[in-house]
């Protein structure tokens, strides 16, 4: 078998621009996963019952079900209840960010369950509120530790982002799909396809260890 | 006498089924130094974290400075005037040393950083920690760590003090540099309530010595009445058992 060198070369920008497209949609699910799972991590140790139970409701349903089917119940079973159509676009960004912060709010939970609780009991008895003590003391420990398994969620969603492929949305898998389907050399753009995703997670994983590295010496 | 600090009354405290304290009554004086000692799991350390809260009461009342402790925003009223000291220091371990000591009085008393700052260093100059400003915490010895963590409390300009066995996580030689520290607040009229296995402090610092076990205050007074003319046999044997 020999590997037509030339049609990935053609492939490349298409494909190159896809993988654009993929870190866009990745950056942003984990971004907005950033936000929910802070404050549906947070929620997890509320004192507070319905919060707690809503905040573990929302985890547990979205770690024990398939990336896949979140996708199509919002790209596919969303539109029926609202009667409008959804941009792929928006229900890519919608179903990552929504998978992405249950997993981000477990990080962030035991991120902060980490942390002494003499931590905020001085914060406290300083006169602190609970909220300041969260936002000064509690949380820029918690964020120190959490660097690495947040790396992992980033690199995770940046693969399981090509689920969003099924529906149609242009990524990185999808732009391979499409190559193929014109010039049918699977083998050569499947290859190109996995080798950009090991390049950017690669690359990902190493600036993790910088930045982790970084914030180690204060 | 002189004005009521902290007044305590019918306090219990209970775990589950378990009753660590079983009714206190405690009034502490403007500029008192009280001592607290007994045996580990007598209720020592919870009746002095009850006294700013961070242990709810199970029953009874705790007034402290005129303000009674109940909602959440007298609870914050009330720690705002009263300092505590932690047996593990609890320092911000992110911050550096003057972080640490201007944190609270910026956000809590909303004063301005300068200002903070310059009480900060006056204070670290008192428990003799100038050159350590910009350190951090854990570039410190404990007893270093310790004294941070007074000067931290005493820049919230605190009327009232709680140490919580502030030297039993300390080395040996580490013990006199913090405890000299604690009697120079004394001696200067700071009102304290010291929870602490150091029975030469209690001695010579205390104005009154309470002994805790099993949930009450089972006898107090002067420190020579208590260490000398022990009226209980369980004070005399606790006593006997640690001098």
């Amino acid at each position: 078998m020999e590997l037509n060198f030339e049609l990935i070369q053609g492939a490349i920008p298409l494909l190159l621009a896809g993988a654009g497209i993929t870190l866009e949609i990745t950056a942003m699910s984990v971004g907005f996963g950033l936000l929910i799972g802070m404050i549906i991590g947070v929620a997890r140790l509320a004192s507070v019952k319905p919060v707690r139970y809503a905040a573990n409701f929302y985890v547990d349903f979205i770690r024990g079900t398939p990336l896949l089917v979140q996708i199509f119940l919002v790209y596919f079973a969303l539109p029926t209840i609202i009667g409008q159509r959804i941009d792929p676009f928006f229900a890519a960004i919608c179903a990552c960010s929504i998978n992405s912060g249950a997993y981000i709010a477990e990080i962030f939970r035991a991120g902060i369950q980490s942390i002494d609780k003499g931590q905020m009991e001085a914060g406290r008895s300083l006169g602190m509120t609970w909220y300041q003590t969260m936002r000064y003391v509690i949380m820029p420990q918690a964020f120190k530790r959490i660097i690495p398994p947040l790396g992992n969620e980033f690199i995770a969603m940046l693969k399981d982002s090509s689920l969003v492929s099924v529906i149609g949305f242009e990524e990185l898998t999808r732009r391979g799909q499409l190559i193929i389907a014109r010039t049918y050399a699977s083998f050569e753009i499947w290859l190109a396809v996995a080798v950009i995703y090991l390049i950017m997670t690669f690359t990902v994983a190493r600036l993790v260890g910088l930045m982790e590295r970084r914030f180690d010496t204060k | 006498m002189t004005t009521e600090m902290i007044k305590i009354t019918g306090l219990k405290k209970n775990y589950g089924s378990l009753e660590v304290l079983k009714g206190i009554d405690l009034t502490i004086a403007e500029k008192e130094v009280v001592v607290i000692i007994g045996p580990s799991g007598s209720g020592k350390s919870t009746l002095l974290r009850c006294m700013n809260y961070l242990e709810e009461p199970t029953e009874g009342t705790i007034v402290v400075d005129g303000i009674k402790l109940d909602g959440e925003a007298n609870i914050n009223e009330v720690r705002k005037e009263v300092g505590m000291v932690f047996q593990r220091f609890n320092l911000f371990p992110h911050m550096t040393v003057l972080d640490n000591l201007v944190l609270a009085p910026m956000k809590v008393r909303g004063i301005s950083r300068k200002d903070a700052e310059a009480t900060a260093m006056e204070l670290l100059g008192k428990v003799g920690l100038s050159d350590k400003a910009s350190s951090y915490p854990d570039q410190l010895s404990g007893g270093q760590q310790q004294r941070v963590a007074i000067a931290r409390a005493l820049a919230m300009k605190p009327k009232a003090l709680l140490f919580d066995e502030p030297t039993s996580a300390l080395d040996p030689e580490m013990i006199k540099e913090v405890l000299d520290v604690m009697k120079t607040l004394a001696n200067e009229g700071m009102t304290m309530v010291v929870v602490t296995h150091e029975m030469g402090f209690a001695r010579e610092v205390g104005d009154r010595v309470l002994f805790v076990d099993e949930g009450r205050i089972l006898e107090q007074g002067a420190p020579d009445d208590i260490f000398l003319h022990a009226k209980e046999e369980r004070t005399r044997s606790f006593l006997s058992k640690i001098l």
